[in-house]
């Protein structure tokens, strides 16, 4: 099945589960079209490797249009390959060339132990949400929704936040592993909105704690979250996240001491 | 969560990490600017003033103290920093492209920071041993500005000054703009002023520094 | 027509607005001590699955809930772009919950319940209150108030948005209302785990089977009632603009289980999505309908028109829409405007390379727009460049990640030249037959949003979608499932050591031993590409009796192929992509059958079901009210084998009439 004419080389990273040890795997990747996105490319060697009765190459996707954030390929040395902006499956073959050798490893880091070649387990993510990720308030219990006037500076800059499609890029991009701009999109979004002011202190003082039980590493302010992430989510939460915890440490201790 | 929590949590340690780099970076300003009279080239008078200054104001002297604490703090949790971060990421990439997302030196730190500590050993052993636990000075066979003399006699020495000067100038780079923003402090508008100081301060000060044992060596201030 | 003895639609008595209100505060409760000892499972995590998920979880349920991606925050929602009606009348332009109400009636081709679809109108108000006090970050004006736009269908503007990400900010609402409930311990959540089969106890569902797909063990679940929130089935087409996961299976197994399937040849084809550009594609991208509010729909006047579109002067452009549907425009409802382009590229007048795509073009509102910021902005004489910049800075504010997502697509600049776009598969109004209270035709088996067949009949109004999962989630479930739990508090939890779930558990077990065993020379993605293209050309925007025919028989071979020859590689007992395609393929297979036969059956055209030989003098569908006005409810009998039930739809409100958006 031809498609187009390009010819790569590609180093996957294979691994059978989390207990046992990775290696790199060298495939080519024949016929290849520009017009391709990168996860279809993986789509045409994965359909030779199975009429070759060999194993195919396991790893996350879901809508392909660059939001459900389940993509997570670090590319050449990078989370989602080499152009900004975009998750792999927006990243197109027309960013590489014929006979581009492609090192393709799954995100690094403790937090998100690999479960089979490039998929990783990210539930560390959702367990950060499930400390204080959220509004407390249930079913039925609103007003009407334009009672909350909302400064639209604030409300776009929230949304800026809450763009974030919790990928990991920001986590595999960083060279500590620290899961800060994740964390801070969040903290962000919901500190610059009226209805996030009264679990404010409580909400990153359990996040940043979930954060660190998880195993990712300390931010370093680098930078390279927010140069990788694909939503251009900003350092500006990260800062903004700091104030929030140095702020509820110290209004805690008002409270407590 | 208490204040133990406050200190071990990534957040606190970075915190930290920005006030005890702050309060460095204001040390090496008061070092620069006193150092810097030697240009006065009035030999080493006025220098030498401010150096006994320094040596016998008693609330310099508390500083000092709370200087080498400082230090202390900014290593130990670099270590720690260092370490956990190691933990963070057990298998590590084959393939990094880190100068595509930041800049090289602040991904170095650590290394940076590791030189400036071994210029630290040698520098401290240079001037502060000699007008602190010797008599040299204090019994005036020797001013500052003589030891000055005599050190970067020995262009090895003005070179390692030099390069450590190198190092010094982008740890500034990343720390000084860094600091600020571990403690929060990120605005549209102020941030890029504070990056633009930060690169003035992390190229003026380690030059006025590395300047010094040039003139010195040369005989260009006497 | 009478109503098939084997459905009951449960419809409450009363005037239509008096329905709800009335049954909401008369349907039996379940006291809070009870609750905690009722188990619920929710399968998917999508809008309608979140939202029920959380929303019981804080009436006490003891819920359990599954989802097949990594997370609950993937599902297949996040992706809608444009908006969330409601009847809010913000901007007082005349919109009611009976405006809402008719145009949804209407824009389904009259073949959806007018009580459903009034309960929708009447709750979607709170939809907006209860995301906003969630922190959803909609788009809002200079004065703090939330702002609204127009979609397809309406003449209001009813549609909130958070720019082009609308699905992934409620989403993310939902995910975190239920995320909390996770983390207090009140949902247990079951992640990367797909749900194989549902068990039935003495005529009660009871639970399900899944697959845990890291390990690739079976699991069985407990529930005193189920409810499948597992979306719609649009990649029976394969190339579709569903997530690449998306998938009938978890609604196939229960209908095979005895849940009727409703209306399954109800497929939305979506007029702006990215043409296709060659055969490796593996999906479709939309372009979401909120670019009808400022694209304008054109085609070249002449035949196979080869120049470039800007070449092309303005009286040599056929607006079509705006030609023939002068009352709506290019804001005609999905169904109609998929057609006209069908209609114009058939003909000839097609562009692009394929010419199987027409013009979606903002050159015009992007200059209307330069010039109102000009005169905002007290520029006189602006420069016509200056016009142009001012416009796009408008435009990009709007749409700015849909033009970005098209031009790293397509590589071309849609600021600067018009989008090629082409109708593409993007939701299906059919599914799961289900009664008010939206329980399927098993009882304690639930099924709300996509996966239902729905308040949409036989076409959904764009930015409905999210209306429609959340309301049931959040607004509907919470009520109606009293009136069967409340009955079940004496029932205590089944063990699942009960024959019953070894049963299930061991066909479960013998499917995938018979998958692994084939061991043929065929992947699975070829015989889905296979079915796509059968469902496609023979089910597609247009149908016909002939074609249908074909196909069924076409997909009967398919499937026996399928059995025989396909590979799938790996093992069970780990994860294993290539095997949770197989089954999904399996069951699409199965359905895409059903689809046909019931397109066959539907002897008119209606909404998104358009059949060549029934249509009007102008091309448009033509309903036979007198024979069809019915919900085609499916039993499922033996392979290939469905027996149909009819549930007679009664408008007692709306006079049935032909749809007319000119």
């Amino acid at each position: 099945m031809s498609h187009g004419n390009m010819n790569l080389t590609l180093k996957v990273w294979k691994q059978k589960n989390k207990d046992t040890k990775g290696r790199f795997e060298t495939y080519h990747a024949k016929g290849i079209s520009p017009d391709m996105s990168f996860l279809e490319m993986f789509d045409v060697v994965n359909e030779q490797l199975i009429t070759e009765n060999k194993e195919p190459i396991a790893f996350d996707h879901d809508c392909r249009e660059g939001i459900c954030g389940a993509c997570s390929m670090y590319i050449n040395g990078r989370p989602h390959g080499p152009k900004g902006g975009v998750t792999t499956c927006q990243l197109h073959m027309r960013s590489f060339k014929s006979g581009d050798t492609i090192v393709v490893e799954p995100w690094r880091s403790a937090a998100f132990p690999v479960i089979k070649d490039l998929a990783v387990d990210r539930s560390s993510f959702d367990r950060i949400i499930a400390a204080g990720g959220f509004v407390n308030v249930n079913t039925g219990n609103a007003k009407d929704a334009n009672n909350i006037l909302i400064n639209k500076d604030h409300a776009d800059e929230a949304f800026n936040a809450a763009a974030c499609i919790g990928c990991g890029a920001c986590v595999a991009a960083c060279k500590n592993s620290s899961a800060m701009l994740f964390v801070s999109a969040k903290v962000s979004q919901l500190a610059l909105l009226p209805q996030g002011q009264i679990e404010r202190e409580d909400r990153v003082l359990n996040m940043v704690k979930q954060m660190d039980e998880e195993g990712f590493g300390n931010c370093t302010n680098i930078g390279a979250c927010e140069a990788e992430c694909p939503k251009s989510i900003s350092l500006e939460n990260i800062a903004r996240m700091n104030r929030e915890y140095s702020s509820a440490i110290l209004a805690q201790n008002k409270l407590h001491h | 969560m208490t204040k133990s929590g406050f200190v071990t949590s990534s957040i606190g340690k970075k915190i930290l990490m920005g006030i005890t780099g702050l309060f460095l970076i204001s040390f090496l300003l008061i070092h620069c600017f006193i150092n810097a009279l030697i240009f006065f080239n009035d030999g080493g008078e006025t220098f030498n003033k401010g150096a006994e200054f320094m040596g016998t104001n008693w609330l310099i002297r508390a500083m000092e103290i709370v200087l080498f604490i400082g230090i202390f703090a900014h290593i130990f949790l670099a270590l720690k920093l260092t370490i956990d971060n190691r933990k963070a990421r057990p298998v590590g990439y084959m393939v990094v492209n880190g100068s595509a997302n930041s800049t090289w030196y602040s991904r170095w730190m650590g290394l940076l920071g590791t030189l400036i500590l071994m210029f630290l050993v040698i520098h401290l052993k240079h001037f502060w041993v000699v007008s602190r636990f010797t008599d040299e000075i204090t019994s005036g066979k020797e001013t500052m500005f003589d030891e000055m003399r005599e050190v970067f006699e020995n262009p090895i020495v003005v070179a390692v000054y030099c390069l450590s000067m190198v190092s010094l100038a982008y740890h500034l780079l990343h720390g000084f703009q860094s600091s600020f923003q571990s403690l929060g402090l990120n605005h549209k508008k102020y941030t890029p002023i504070i990056k633009s100081i930060g690169i003035i301060f992390a190229i003026l000060i380690p030059l006025i520094f590395a300047s010094m044992p040039i003139v010195m060596h040369f005989g260009i201030i006497k | 027509m009478a109503t098939s003895s084997k459905l009951n639609a449960k419809i409450p008595d009363g005037t239509l607005e008096s329905k709800w209100t009335k049954y909401r505060s008369t349907v039996h409760l379940v006291n809070p001590a009870n609750k905690r000892s009722l188990e619920i499972i929710v399968v998917g995590t999508g809008l309608a699955g979140s939202s029920a998920a959380s929303s019981l979880a804080e009436m006490g349920y003891k819920v359990k809930v599954f989802c097949f991606q990594d997370s609950p925050r993937r599902a297949h929602s996040i992706a809608a772009q444009g908006g969330v009606n409601a009847a809010k009348n913000y901007q007082n332009d005349g919109d009611s919950v009976y405006r809402l109400f008719y145009d949804t009636i209407k824009g389904g081709d009259y073949r959806a319940r007018e009580a459903n679809v009034h309960r929708l109108a009447e709750v979607s108000g709170n939809i907006i209150d209860q995301c906003v006090a969630q922190g959803v970050p909609f788009a809002r004006e200079y004065g703090g108030t939330l702002s609204n736009r127009s979609f397809g269908g309406t003449q209001v503007q009813r549609t909130f948005y958070a720019a082009g990400q609308t699905g992934q900010q409620l989403l993310l609402g939902a995910y975190s209302a239920l995320q909390r409930q996770v983390g207090m311990g009140a949902v247990k959540l079951m992640a990367r785990h797909e749900m194989m089969d549902v068990v039935n106890i003495d005529g009660k569902c009871r639970g399900i089977i899944a697959r845990d797909l890291i390990t690739g063990k079976l699991e069985r679940h407990f529930g005193h009632a189920v409810l499948l929130c597992t979306g719609g089935y649009g990649n029976v087409f394969y190339l579709s603009t569903n997530a690449m996961g998306c998938n009938v299976t978890a609604a196939w197994k229960a209908h095979k289980k005895g849940a009727f399937f409703g209306n399954p040849c109800y497929t939305q084809i979506h007029p702006t999505c990215i043409p296709v550009s060659g055969d490796h594609q593996s999906k479709l991208t939309l372009m979401s309908e909120s670019l009808r509010n400022d694209g304008r729909i054109w085609v070249p006047k002449k035949q196979g028109d080869t120049r470039r579109p800007n070449e092309i002067p303005e009286e040599e452009r056929d607006y079509y829409l705006e030609r023939r549907y002068p009352a709506f425009g290019n804001l005609v409802p999905r169904d109609v405007a998929s057609r006209a382009a069908k209609e114009r590229c058939d003909a000839g007048y097609g562009v692009g390379t394929s010419k199987m795509a027409v013009y979606l073009d903002f050159a015009f509102n992007t200059a209307r727009y330069g010039t109102i910021e000009a005169t905002k902005n007290n520029l006189h004489n602006p420069s016509k460049e200056e016009i142009i910049r001012l416009g796009k800075e408008v435009v990009k504010e709007k749409y700015g990640n849909l033009f970005d997502m098209y031009k790293q697509i397509t590589g071309e600049d849609p600021y600067e030249i018009p989008m090629r776009i082409y109708p593409a598969v993007h939701y299906t109004m059919g599914g799961l037959w289900v009664d008010y209270n939206l329980m399927t035709t098993v009882p304690g088996l639930y099924a709300l949003g996509e996966a239902n067949f729905s308040d949409h009949g036989a076409n959904r109004l764009g930015a409905s979608a999210l209306m429609q999962g959340l309301a049931d989630g959040y607004f509907v479930i919470p009520y109606t499932i009293g009136d069967y739990l409340s009955d079940e508090i004496r029932t205590k939890s089944i063990p699942t050591d009960h024959e019953a779930f070894v049963k299930a558990e061991a066909e479960v077990q013998e499917r995938i031993t018979k998958l692994l065993s084939i061991k043929g020379t065929k992947s699975v993605d070829s015989f889905h590409k296979r079915l796509g293209k059968i469902m496609w050309d023979k089910c597609g925007m247009a149908r016909n009796a002939s074609g249908l025919q074909s196909a069924i028989l076409e997909i009967q071979q398919l499937k026996k192929e399928f059995w025989l020859d396909v590979r799938v590689p790996g093992e069970a007992n780990e994860f294993n992509p290539e095997l949770e395609k197989a089954h999904r393929v399996a069951d699409f297979i199965e359905l895409g059958e059903l689809m046909c036969i019931d397109a066959l059956t539907r002897n008119e055209s209606c909404g998104g079901h358009f059949r060549e030989e029934y249509q009007t003098a102008d091309g448009e569908a033509l309903r036979d009210d007198d024979n069809y006005a019915y919900v085609a409810a499916w039993e499922y009998i033996a392979d290939s084998n469905f027996e149909l039930h009819k549930e007679e739809l009664k408008y007692e409100n709306i006079k049935l009439a032909q749809r007319n958006y000119a």
